[in-house]
């Protein structure tokens, strides 16, 4: 082609349909690169197998007397029970202005243990031993004045300093929003509870 | 034109690498007033080189599963040949990596390596360092100790706090409702192949873009072919005393104290991960332990992981806040220098607090130097604005 013939040539050019063009192409491109992007991303998420699982715990409590605790394993995290002692439940009727959400308003406990020991049998506290900050298990102290002066017996994470009473509600100004989670479980009789069914 | 045989003459006619070299390497022309600070850099390729090849090798006979993988280190430890050699040369390259890391990036605080024209040399390092954070921290997690278990946990938690997707987030980073094997398993490809890659490639990128705009120099002023010698053989033969300064410690750390009291390796660690009792004092390795302090500083879930995000978000604004006229600290004012000063203080004062039990002393010092930290960014325009910067000079010296 020589240079008259190009100039003419360039001439026919629609540079906004070639522009129209490449922008299309671009646009078609990453549409189908996203969805490409989609099957990876979604295999990370655990599949319907293991979200579905109802697993279930049958525990024990008849070894438990006032003030023990214990911890068991359930659905890949921890839950404790605690036998509170007569003292510890009159405690907890103080504690009210000392606590971020005395009355267990956010929703982190079955209907049935919505009440101020966040259990069904005062006695019997079970809560999910997971801090509501960043997930580390806080430590039982259930002697007073053990974490501060005024304490009156509860759960401290050492990770980040949250303070719980022996209900598992957090007191104010900590780095944990929530109490303590309470999992759906039942009583089979006296000394046994199944964790992780209501009914 | 040095005479070259008929191999390479066949094999530059197809493939001319030595041009990049020449370009890159022998040709490159860097300030000649360039101090010991300059090395870091250098060495920050030493350590990157030592931890692919150690990891490489570890890679053979670590099982990222959650039955065999804390027995794996063991066996590594123990029964491999020489795998305590591969193993304690990739656990004190992490650390030497972060440590050369925070020179390299305080030099450039220090010289104004950042401003006009170095921004996005700057902004491609900080996320260049923010990769290698996340490579530090899931390598953190495949020994699969109390200590790899909870660090994992609460710092895939903190992805929890952002609104809206924060909780599928988690459960999609952990692949589950809590940290299992899978999560584990997933630590590991991130560790050995997603991260490596896009740090190699960022490093690529940073050295390709620092040699288009030339090197910052001690004096932070700029310069012309005048004041610029060959790379090598100058800085070669400098480098060079560093590097094997660098090797010199290094090796003496590697096998005389490679647990460095519990910096490098934490004997919390040393048990295998339990997932019903965190560890009584859980701290992240000592490279994130500032950030982990600044989260610990603020007694709020969402403004805790916010404190702690911006904490990095800051660094990248930098070269936009200093409104110095001039680059290095050695023309700025008084106030820059203070302020300096005070930044580096807070930044210590922070990682080591990062490694107490949170007690309500340690909290209130956090408060204090997380303070200092952000001051430190937000009142830089207008420090470096109101101070008096002194006349730098046309040239370096002679």
């Amino acid at each position: 082609m020589d240079d008259k013939n190009k100039k003419t040539h360039d001439a026919h050019i629609n540079l906004n349909r070639r522009q129209f063009l490449t922008k299309a192409t671009t646009a078609a491109s990453a549409v189908g690169l996203a969805a490409a992007c989609f099957p990876f991303a979604a295999s990370m998420f655990p599949s319907m197998k293991k979200v579905t699982t109802k697993e279930t715990v049958k525990v024990d409590l008849s070894d438990m007397k006032p003030g023990d605790q214990k911890t068991i394993q359930w659905q890949d995290k921890p839950v404790w029970i605690v036998r509170r002692t007569q003292k510890d439940l009159a405690n907890l009727k103080k504690l009210n202005n000392l606590l971020q959400d005395p009355l267990s308003k956010v929703n982190q406990q079955p209907k049935y243990a919505d009440n101020l020991f966040r259990s069904i049998k005062p006695e019997w506290l079970v809560v999910v031993g997971l801090c509501t900050h960043l997930g580390c298990v806080p430590t039982y102290r259930p002697e007073p004045g053990t974490v501060s002066k005024k304490w009156e017996g509860g759960f401290f994470c050492t990770c980040h300093g949250s303070k719980f009473d022996l209900s598992g509600r957090v007191y104010k100004g900590m780095p944990a929003p929530t109490n303590l989670v309470v999992p759906p479980y039942k009583f089979i009789n006296d000394a046994t509870i199944l964790i992780g069914r209501s009914k | 034109m040095p005479r070259r045989g008929p191999f390479k003459t066949w094999f530059y006619t197809r493939m001319p690498i030595h041009k990049f070299w020449q370009k890159h390497y022998v040709n490159y022309l860097a300030p000649k007033n360039l101090n010991f600070w300059y090395v870091f850099g250098s060495l920050s390729i030493v350590a990157l080189v030592m931890q692919v090849v150690s990891g490489f090798f570890l890679t053979m006979f670590y099982i990222p599963t959650e039955e065999q993988a804390f027995n794996s280190i063991n066996n590594i430890m123990q029964k491999v040949n020489y795998g305590w050699f591969i193993r304690y040369m990739h656990t004190t390259g992490a650390s030497a990596l972060f440590i050369v890391i925070y020179l390299h990036i305080y030099r450039s605080i220090m010289y104004g390596s950042y401003k006009y024209p170095r921004e996005l040399l700057w902004v491609i390092g900080v996320t260049l360092y923010v990769a290698i954070l996340a490579e530090g921290f899931t390598g953190y997690a495949l020994p699969w100790g109390q200590m790899s278990f909870w660090a994992t946990s609460v710092i895939l938690k903190l992805f929890g706090t952002i609104p809206l997707i924060g909780k599928q987030l988690v459960i999609w980073l952990q692949g589950g409702d809590a940290v299992t094997g899978i999560t584990l398993h997933r630590m590991f490809a991130f560790h050995v192949i997603l991260f490596p890659l896009i740090i190699i490639i960022l490093t690529l990128i940073h050295i390709s873009s620092l040699h288009y705009v030339g090197s910052n120099n001690p004096l932070g002023i700029d310069t012309s072919k005048k004041d610029c010698i060959n790379y090598h053989p100058y800085y070669t033969a400098k480098n060079l005393v560093g590097i094997v300064i660098f090797l010199i410690i290094f090796a003496l750390v590697m096998f005389y104290k490679p647990s460095m009291h519990g910096f490098f390796i934490e004997p919390t660690n040393n048990i295998p991960a339990d997932s019903l009792k965190s560890p009584e004092n859980i701290s992240p390795a000592w490279y994130l332990t500032p950030y982990y302090s600044i989260l610990r500083a603020v007694p709020h879930k969402f403004f805790g992981a916010v404190a702690m995000a911006s904490a990095i978000a800051f660094l990248f604004i930098l070269p936009w806040l200093d409104k110095s006229p001039v680059r290095s600290i050695h023309y700025k004012g008084t106030l820059s220098k203070i302020a300096l000063l005070f930044f580096v203080v807070s930044f210590l004062g922070l990682g080591y607090l990062g490694t107490l039990t949170p007690t309500p002393i340690n909290i209130a010092l956090c408060r204090i130097l997380s303070l200092i930290y952000f001051l430190y960014f937000i009142l830089m325009p207008y420090y470096t604005s109101y101070e008096k910067a002194k006349i730098t000079p046309k040239r370096i010296s002679q």
